[in-house]
């Protein structure tokens, strides 16, 4: 078993404002180790973007308040001075967010944008010249000629955009990457691309990688373990293969398959899951779930279920039974 | 078939002048949209799907070609008769939240269409009929007064379907109406299509990029690049039996949610879309093709029928 890289702990989100209280993470636990791939999938809402900016503690500190502990090798990141902080920021974690159209500064090179970040984490004294040919270095590995390196932003396609956001996530060799949906402004050739070339790379450079995505088939490609997450709980936990194979699934995870049209075999109708998602200022009592769900029981409607475990495979649901925690 | 398709495309171009020439948006796409059914039009961003909805409905003046509504061409109308074509023919937008007037409630935005077209009278009369299509389109009576801000996309894209069918149209395109949407909500607007085109029996084409949302939803399947329809075929025979290289390419790479086809297993397609802009004679696609051969570039390709009612455009077949 390779060693635990991040560990999360009951870890709780809440967004406060004069008018409402956002209750974003409601007490998720996770561990990352070292070469992993999770996967935290879930629907606009669900809280997994609050979940991927904890970790880095960049969320922001007037409105949002995070309980719980979060472990990077150890190391408890609530208590890190800032110093610290910026080592691990884009140094030992780094992210790649969601739109590489705004992720990038339009009026720098993009060359100069890489070795920004290699100039801030520049531990072993490295000459200019070195970081430059750590610039070309990275470019060519993310499949950008390294003679592009003066262009700018606006002179690069969606496609070649993220790769520039990827070679700058990765030119620092992080331990940990995130990655918060960052295929889903492109189109699905480039897409496919980009997820071929981040599976290498994450092979190559064995780099452990949390995947934020809403698509279970980018979870089927890339991933090896994955929480579902709704209103702010992970709500089924596992393998992908007792995910995609298991025979037994939270019915929200149910409900998420068959919402989703299948290329091999014609459906005349979707399986929908009525209603919407609860509003994070009011959550339902009992299981979040159980307004939508279509084996909803009297106590769904009382007790938060605690959470059925087999294995590596947890799910929190009243139908399961389960020890609560 | 021997009826005559609602909506019938001649060799319907599109050019937009910019400075570095003209830019082929839609180029000579002939298609047949049939009474009742449902053509689903994909490609990638750039390959001027959402510009060849436009062309038919007469919101961008097209370069050259025709558009048949019922046999007749409606390019060539006067903008009045044009108007009143307008009510048998609607559109649904992609983006539920720049589509809709924020300034105006549930009802008022229903209620529009319904008073610029003139079709009801009276005020009774049009709230009649806007809590009709509320109730058509699943949206709860007291939403009436509420306003774009306060609700989820899924709900206002609900709207933007309301929107559409209020004047009774017999076609809807429907350009990209659940892109926006998370998957348990776009199952349900997808479920409301459907209903909608039984009930009703309105004629959609549907314009996406997600080919699972498109299989599920198709009789019919155009393919696009660059302007230009590469292949043409039914929805089942498409995912069946592709021909061309690029609907194997755009085939291959979708994640599928099933851990028997990893990624690292399947080809993906190098390159990127080339310019639209004054592009040079031959198989727009020839460049990422892999299976490129000398001939592709130098001559246009046709659209061939290789079997009834499979038409590629692509040099292996041309010669057949």
């Amino acid at each position: 078993m390779p060693n635990e890289l991040l560990k999360i702990e009951n870890l709780e989100i809440v967004y406060k404002t004069d008018m409402e209280t956002v209750h974003a993470v409601n007490g998720i636990d996770l561990s990352i180790h070292e070469q992993e791939t999770l996967g935290l999938v879930g629907e606009t809402g669900a809280g997994k973007t609050s979940t991927a900016l904890a970790i880095l503690r960049l969320l922001p500190d007037r409105t949002a308040k995070a309980t719980g502990r979060i472990l990077f090798q150890g190391e408890d990141i609530a208590a890190m001075s800032d110093e610290a902080l910026r080592e691990l920021r884009g140094g030992k974690i780094s992210m790649i967010f969601q739109d590489p159209m705004t992720s990038l500064n339009p009026v720098i090179s993009v060359g100069h944008q890489i070795a920004e970040a290699l100039a801030l984490h520049n531990t072993q004294n490295k000459t200019k010249e070195e970081i430059e040919a750590r610039v070309e270095e990275i470019l060519e590995l993310v499949g950008i000629p390294a003679n592009r390196k003066n262009d700018y932003p606006h002179q690069f396609s969606g496609g070649m955009k993220q790769r520039v956001v990827i070679a700058i996530a990765l030119s620092c060799n992080p331990q940990l990457l995130i990655a918060d949906e960052p295929t889903t402004a492109l189109d699905v050739t480039i897409q496919a691309q980009v997820l071929a070339m981040m599976n290498e790379l994450k092979e190559r450079l064995k780099t452990s990688l949390l995947m934020i995505t809403h698509d279970m088939g980018i979870i089927a490609q890339t991933c090896e373990k994955v929480g579902v997450m709704y209103a702010g709980e992970i709500i089924e936990y596992g393998s992908v293969e007792d995910l995609f194979e298991g025979k037994q699934h939270h019915p929200y995870t149910i409900g998420l398959f068959q919402s989703i049209p299948d290329i091999e075999h014609k459906k005349e109708r979707l399986e929908q899951i009525d209603g919407l998602m609860p509003d994070p200022t009011n959550l339902p009592k009992g299981c979040k779930f159980h307004p939508r769900c279509k084996q909803c029981m009297p106590i769904c409607r009382e007790e938060a279920p605690g959470v059925y475990v087999e294995g590596e495979h947890r799910i929190k649901c009243h139908l399961f039974g389960g020890t609560s925690r | 078939m021997g009826q005559i398709p609602l909506i019938e495309t001649v060799h319907l171009k599109k050019y937009f002048s910019t400075p570095a020439g003209p830019l082929h948006a839609v180029d000579d796409i002939n298609l047949k949209i049939y009474t009742g059914k449902t053509l689903g039009v994909v490609g990638e961003s750039g390959c001027g799907k959402s510009t060849l909805g436009r062309v038919i409905l007469r919101l961008i003046d097209a370069t050259a070609g025709q558009v048949l509504f019922e046999g007749e061409d409606i390019l060539t109308l006067r903008p009045r008769q044009a108007k009143e074509l307008k009510k048998q023919m609607q559109i649904i937008f992609q983006d539920p939240y720049s589509s809709l007037d924020p300034r105006l409630s549930v009802s008022e935005l229903i209620a529009e269409p319904i008073l610029l077209t003139k079709t009801l009278h009276g005020k009774a009369e049009v709230n009649r009929r806007v809590a009709e299509l509320m109730d058509i389109v699943g949206l709860a009576e007291r939403l009436a007064v509420a306003y774009p801000h306060e609700l989820d996309g899924g709900r206002r894209q609900r709207i933007g379907v309301a929107r559409a069918l209020a004047v009774n149209p017999k076609f809807i395109v429907c350009d990209e109406p659940v892109s926006a949407l998370d998957v348990s909500i776009q199952a349900q607007i997808l479920n409301l299509l459907m209903d909608l085109q039984k009930n009703m029996g309105i004629t959609y084409m549907f314009i996406t990029h997600d080919l699972s949302v498109v299989k599920h939803i198709s009789h019919d399947i155009a393919v696009m690049y660059l302007g230009q329809n590469v292949e043409l075929c039914s929805s089942d025979e498409l995912f069946a039996n592709p021909l061309h290289p690029y609907t194997k390419a755009l085939l291959a790479s979708i994640p599928l949610p099933k851990l028997n086809r990893r990624m690292s297993q399947r080809e993906v397609i190098h390159g990127e879309l080339s310019s639209p802009i004054s592009p040079k004679p031959g198989c727009r696609f020839a460049v990422r093709c892999p299976e490129r051969r000398p001939e592709c570039t130098g001559e246009n390709i046709p659209l061939v029928e290789i079997k009834p009612g499979h038409f590629v455009s692509c040099i292996q077949y041309a010669k057949g």
